[in-house]
């Protein structure tokens, strides 16, 4: 599999990206904001966390409007796979890839800290590693992960089995403590916890693996 | 010509940071304070004369950037 990671001012959790899909077997190459093409054959783009454009006017909002993120857009209208995490997650929103939008933590704080994270469906090339139920156990780092979605729009989420994670325990506020959402079409995933800080026995835990390698092992087995 | 922008949560969405607000307040000993929303004031300063075209296009501002319509209202005022 061919992925590609953009890169904003800000982003820190792009090198972890990268890794994280290099150790499951990806080719990956690394995107700057500036650019107005991604790289011929990509598969999967991934756009990581951190502080895009210092989150200034709102979470990802004028990193959603950058190049890049604009031939990610183009990607993925033509049936190309996405990936958000955290920050991430906040920019496929703020493009109006996926549904909803992510607001700041209930409680107000910043929090930085390992969760329970349920997996809400195994149906999807990022959960097929999976099983529905499974409670795994990831990293959250941000100020902004209350997930906010209507009521119309979170019957359908429901109805089309669109939710891919939900916490354990609701640390932010998200609305039926939703961590993570599918598109339409099952091909981009957002998420806030970090899968990517959870692939290495140093991190503590290595629940996040089976994402990245029932990423690459769709386009191996296809 | 100067165009002034408030970007509010809509209602019904909660507001954590105007809960905290109000919270605040009451413990500082101001009763009555029912509900506070806490939003964001920007103001352009545009090239523009026309009034009505300024208008259009700071709309266009709104929708594409300054607000994500899908948690937030906002509000032109021109001068």
């Amino acid at each position: 599999m061919k992925a590609a990671v953009i890169v904003f001012p800000g982003s820190n959790c792009d090198r972890d990206m990268a890794e994280g899909l290099r150790k499951a077997g990806a080719d990956v190459e690394m995107v700057w904001h500036k650019d107005t093409d991604l790289p011929a054959g990509v598969d999967l783009v991934a756009v990581p966390g951190g502080f895009s454009f210092g989150d200034y006017l709102r979470c990802g909002a004028i990193a959603a409007n950058s190049p890049a993120c604009q031939a990610l857009v183009r990607h993925v209208e033509r049936g190309g796979y996405a990936l958000g995490v955290c920050n991430g997650f906040q920019v496929l929103t703020e493009t109006r890839l996926l549904p909803g939008a992510l607001m700041r933590n209930a409680g107000l704080k910043f929090l930085c800290k390992p969760v329970g994270l349920t997996v809400a469906t195994s149906d999807s090339a990022f959960t097929s590693g999976y099983n529905a139920g499974q409670v795994l156990n990831v990293p959250i780092a941000h100020h902004d992960g209350n997930y906010f979605v209507d009521d119309e729009t979170l019957a359908a989420l429901h109805g089309e089995d669109r939710i891919a994670f939900t916490y354990a325990q609701n640390p932010n506020g998200s609305r039926d403590d939703i961590a993570g959402v599918l598109s339409a079409n099952r091909r981009v995933l957002g998420m806030m916890p970090h899968p990517e800080r959870a692939i290495e026995d140093l991190h503590g835990g290595t629940d996040g693996r089976a994402l990245f390698a029932g990423l690459v092992g769709r386009f191996v087995a296809a | 010509m100067k165009a002034r922008v408030e970007v509010m949560l809509k209602a019904g969405v909660l507001d954590p940071q105007g809960e905290a607000v109000r919270a605040a307040l009451g413990s500082l000993g101001f009763a009555g304070v029912n509900g506070v929303r806490q939003g964001k004031v920007i103001e352009l300063d545009l090239a523009e004369t026309d009034a009505a075209s300024a208008e259009a296009t700071v709309r266009q501002m709104c929708e594409k950037l300054l607000a994500n319509t899908v948690i937030e209202s906002y509000r032109i005022s021109l001068s």
